[in-house]
């Protein structure tokens, strides 16, 4: 039995439980199944995004009111007349969502990381009094007489027949997001969470994808609402709460917030919970009142402390093993590759560049350049300035003055991802890789430049034919740099050593003319050395120029065509590498002058 | 809307705005810290007013159960370690076994036994303070400090869901209707035809001797630049010898105590339900919000432009002051995403 089976006979116990489950199921499963479509976007954007929202409800709110205000408005000016039902109300409803959530993503996603969730909690509660206080939308009692769905015809009368359309969203939901999170952009997704800088150094636009599963979620929960409108044909202000919101986010963490079935499993869990809890506590303290918040947030505290990964892992590891990736990409044909610059030609061109952070001038009046086919070593005593130097020439950290050119072009200025678009890839001195993805994955992250397709064609998994050729391109260049055995082990699992060449494997499946590489053989046993050796010799070779920072001085002199040394942010000599071993100047920065 | 009208306005405004400006400090002084956005904060408002109308009516507050039963997992959760270390720890256990259970055995003892309806009013707030305030550090210990190195997500989702045990605990305690003390002094001052109630006075006093109180606390004493060095960074202020664990409950402990007294301060100037708190102390956070979570002056400025902007809105259009007053943070992100430069912070 596989997941897969599973899957089926979930889907068909699902199909038989109206004919045979009592009133009082099918209603709580019906709610289940609408907390659970909430808790899918904030799968998305709390579990692989690393955002958060508070304010999810609220939107859950706009889509209800949109429909039920729209349909059952008797005085409509002639324009919205063409929207005066149902389907007019999920659409009008999903337009101003997606127009919230955009509003509100473009205030805040540039900030950091707290400024969502804070905003979406004055966001939640602004619009809960809104709701309560506009008279159109009937003030704090709501709207009532909400006409039920029609569907091809068929009028959905009660809890039964929506019962089976709830859950069919539902399940198209997950499917969606599961083909999501599968597929290029879903790694950009899941790029989020290792830090904006190695993201944006794949050329992932980091603002736009954290914009675009904002807006995900926000839909999820719109169309949840209207759901709700439909299925209650009355809504009042109350369900749209802040203390609603939060719910929402408690099911996504406690279910498991990194995967598509947790927001099912906590989704569940809260809602039956609740049902009992304020059954049995008002009994207990002898009064009424919302008591079930007591014992949800000390279940929170207790999982964020205990668990933080929520039910789901937990779960499945009573599941059977899924089974081993198919290799559906073998024979998936190459990626077009950019030209090839002629051995000799310029790359990488700084003149004067200086960084200061305050006082501090960590670069000064630095100059290099690196020609297409040969290796320049950047070398230095730590402290030198050597890293500050790798993010200037990157685009992380501009110079303060000075010129960058590549390629023949200014690009002291450009965003670090457009200068990774136009061939300059690098790797970086601290790994920065995703830990719980395989090596396979990401590498693959390194080639999303070289893939076009986005959000909805990945939903539907309509761009296989380029995904096939992206990780196809991923393991030719695992293969390559010696990590074939590797491609389906969790990129955290390997040692540190090796952790650095799947850098090296990412960053040459973008393809780049330029390489930059700090301290790749930190961590290496001797022959993997001598294997990374022979592997940089080869790129220059095919005419890739490579700029190296190293503090392994044997394996620099070896490979370096020529060599520059840095001290104090300055260059204080460059030449041949057996010319600057011999410098007094460089003997002095790194041995100590004689007294 | 006549002069009149808008000083009265504005003294509402700016009696509201003080308080607001105190919890903003309180939040920015506890994220710098433990980086921990607090937002129970408000609960601590609720609290004190509430525990201290207990005390009015002859009631026994609900708070002082919590104390206990929060002493007793405290000492449940050091006492481990600390025996582990053996004899050496002898002094560090009476400590413990001081502060979380027989601290909390003696105000009980004062509560249950030496009728505090009686009191002078001072007295009264004193022991209400006595109460709510340990239990700042008591929840840094329980909630906060197992995960205190968590990124700032966590932490926040942990808040919140203190936050909603807390509101919960209060209604538990304090039932669903709200309560009013008596103000602290009934004289009021006649101003150029304006009356001022002695309490609003009362107010911005003790807001502004706090922000003294405080400054001079940060400036001058060697805790004060404990807390700012471990504000600034927390490794680093590691290496010097400054415990990260005490910073943080002292830091939970401040929070408390202006949280605490903001509620005291203000429960004779409106009713006080159980979840008043998370209004007022989500106001203070619009405040805290305007000064980026970082800076003080800036922090208490916005804090006081929240009070002032509530007042007005509420004479204009008063079913919408909350909208308003929350709507408030769009242009401050705005401005702020504008002038940012988003540098990743290494975690």
């Amino acid at each position: 039995m596989t997941s897969r089976h599973l899957l089926i006979v979930f889907v068909v116990l699902l199909g038989l439980g109206p004919l045979v489950l009592p009133e009082f199921y099918i209603t709580l499963l019906n709610y289940i199944g609408l907390y659970a479509l909430v808790a899918l976007g904030l799968v998305l954007l709390t579990g692989v995004g690393g955002l958060t929202s508070f304010g999810q409800a609220a939107f859950v709110g706009l889509g209800a009111y949109a429909t039920a205000a729209l349909t059952t408005a008797t005085d409509l000016p002639a324009w919205l007349l063409p929207l005066a039902n149902p389907w007019g109300g999920l659409l009008a409803g999903l337009l101003v969502t997606a127009a919230v959530a955009l509003l509100l993503g473009v205030l805040t996603l540039r900030l950091s990381g707290h400024y969502l969730p804070l905003g979406t909690i004055a966001w939640g509660i602004s619009l809960y009094f809104l709701f309560g206080n506009l008279q159109f939308l009937g003030g704090h009692t709501g709207i009532s007489g909400i006409p039920t769905l029609s569907i091809a015809g068929i009028e959905l009368r009660d809890g039964r027949h929506y019962y089976y359309l709830i859950w069919a969203v539902l399940l198209a939901a997950v499917w969606l997001t599961h083909n999501l999170l599968d597929s290029r952009a879903g790694r950009a997704i899941r790029a989020l969470k290792g830090g904006v800088v190695m993201a944006e150094a794949m050329g992932v636009d980091t603002a736009r994808t954290k914009t675009i599963i904002f807006l995900i979620a926000a839909l999820f929960a719109c169309l949840s609402g209207w759901l709700y409108a439909h299925l209650q044909r009355f809504v009042n202000p109350t369900p749209f709460g802040l203390h609603i919101g939060i719910e929402y986010l408690f099911m996504a963490v406690i279910g498991g917030a990194a995967y598509v079935w947790g927001a099912l499993v906590g989704a569940a869990l809260i809602t039956v919970l609740k049902q009992w809890l304020q059954d049995l506590l008002p009994q207990l303290f002898g009064a009424t009142g919302n008591f079930e918040v007591i014992a949800f947030g000390l279940l929170m505290i207790v999982v964020l402390h205990r668990a933080r990964d929520g039910l789901w892992p937990w779960l499945v590891r009573w599941l059977p093993e899924k089974s081993a990736l198919a290799e559906r990409h073998r024979d998936a044909p190459p990626l077009p590759r950019r030209p090839v610059p002629a051995v000799g030609s310029p790359l990488l061109e700084v003149k004067d560049a200086i960084k200061q952070f305050g006082g501090l001038v960590a670069n000064d009046h630095m100059s290099l350049h690196v020609n297409a086919g040969e290796i320049l070593a950047l070398i230095g005593p730590n402290g030198a300035g050597k890293s500050t130097f790798f993010n200037l020439v990157t685009g992380v950290n501009p110079p303060t003055a000075g010129e960058v050119r590549f390629m023949g072009e200014r690009v002291d200025g450009h965003t670090s991802r457009m200068i990774a678009r136009m061939g300059m890839s690098r790797t970086f001195q601290h790994v920065r890789l995703l830990a719980g993805m395989t090596v396979l994955e990401n590498v693959a992250l390194g080639a999303h430049m070289r893939g076009k397709h986005g959000v909805p064609a990945a939903m539907l998994h309509l761009e296989r034919e380029e995904e096939h050729c992206l990780l196809a391109e991923a393991a030719r260049h695992c293969q390559r740099v010696g990590l074939g055995e590797h491609l389906q082990d969790a990129a955290g699992s390997l040692p540190l050593g090796k952790q650095r060449i799947v850098e090296i494997a990412r960053a040459l499946a973008a393809d780049p003319c330029l390489l930059l590489l700090d301290e790749p053989a930190a961590g290496l046993r001797f022959m993997e050395k001598q294997a990374l050796a022979e592997l940089l010799k080869q790129l220059r070779a095919e005419g890739m120029g490579i700029l190296l920072v190293e503090h392994d001085m044997e394996f620099v002199m070896d490979l370096a065509d020529r060599v520059v040394v840095m001290e104090f942010g300055k260059k204080i000599a460059e030449g041949l590498p057996h010319a600057v071993q011999s410098d007094p100047a460089v003997i002095e920065a790194y041995l100590g002058g004689v007294e | 809307m006549d002069l009149q009208i808008a000083l009265l306005l504005a003294q509402d405004g700016i009696v509201n705005g003080a308080i607001y400006a105190l919890l903003a400090l309180a939040l920015v002084l506890v994220f710098a810290v433990t980086r921990v956005i607090f937002i129970p904060q408000g609960e601590f408002v609720a609290y004190g007013a509430l525990t201290l109308a207990s005390f009015q009516i002859g009631q026994t507050p609900g708070t002082l159960w919590l104390l206990m039963v929060l002493g007793v997992a405290v000492a449940a959760l050091d006492a481990p370690a600390l025996w582990r270390q053996g004899c050496r720890a002898g002094p560090k256990i009476y400590g413990l076994i001081g502060r979380q259970i027989a601290y909390p055995l003696v105000i009980a003892a004062l509560v249950l036994g030496a009728q505090p309806k009686e009191w002078p009013m001072l007295l009264q707030v004193l022991l209400a303070l006595a109460v709510v305030v340990p239990l700042g550090p008591q929840l840094y210990r329980v909630a906060y400090q197992p995960i205190a190195e968590a990124p700032v997500l966590i932490l926040l989702i942990v808040s919140v869901a203190l936050h909603l045990a807390l509101v919960g605990l209060g209604l538990l305690f304090f039932g669903a209707e709200g309560s009013r003390t008596p103000a602290f002094s009934d004289a009021s001052l006649e101003v150029g035809g304006l009356t001022i109630s002695g309490q609003s006075l009362w107010v911005v006093g003790a807001s502004l001797v706090l922000i003294v109180a405080l400054y001079v606390f940060f400036e001058r004493s060697l805790y004060g630049k404990a807390l700012r060095a471990t504000a600034i960074n927390r490794a680093g202020a590691r290496l010097m010898g400054i415990s990260t664990t005490l910073a943080g409950k002292l830091s939970f402990l401040l929070a408390a105590a202006i949280g605490a007294l903001s509620g005291i301060l203000i429960a004779p100037l409106t009713t006080i339900y159980y979840d008043t708190g998370f209004l007022v102390g989500l106001k203070g956070f619009v405040g805290a919000i305007v000064g980026g979570l970082a800076s003080y002056p800036v922090a208490a400025a916005g804090a006081l432009l929240v009070g002032l902007l509530e007042a007005f809105s509420s004479f204009h259009a008063s079913a919408f002051k909350e909208v308003i007053v929350f709507t408030l943070i769009i242009p401050v992100l705005v401005w702020r995403s504008l002038t940012t430069r988003h540098v990743e912070e290494e975690e």
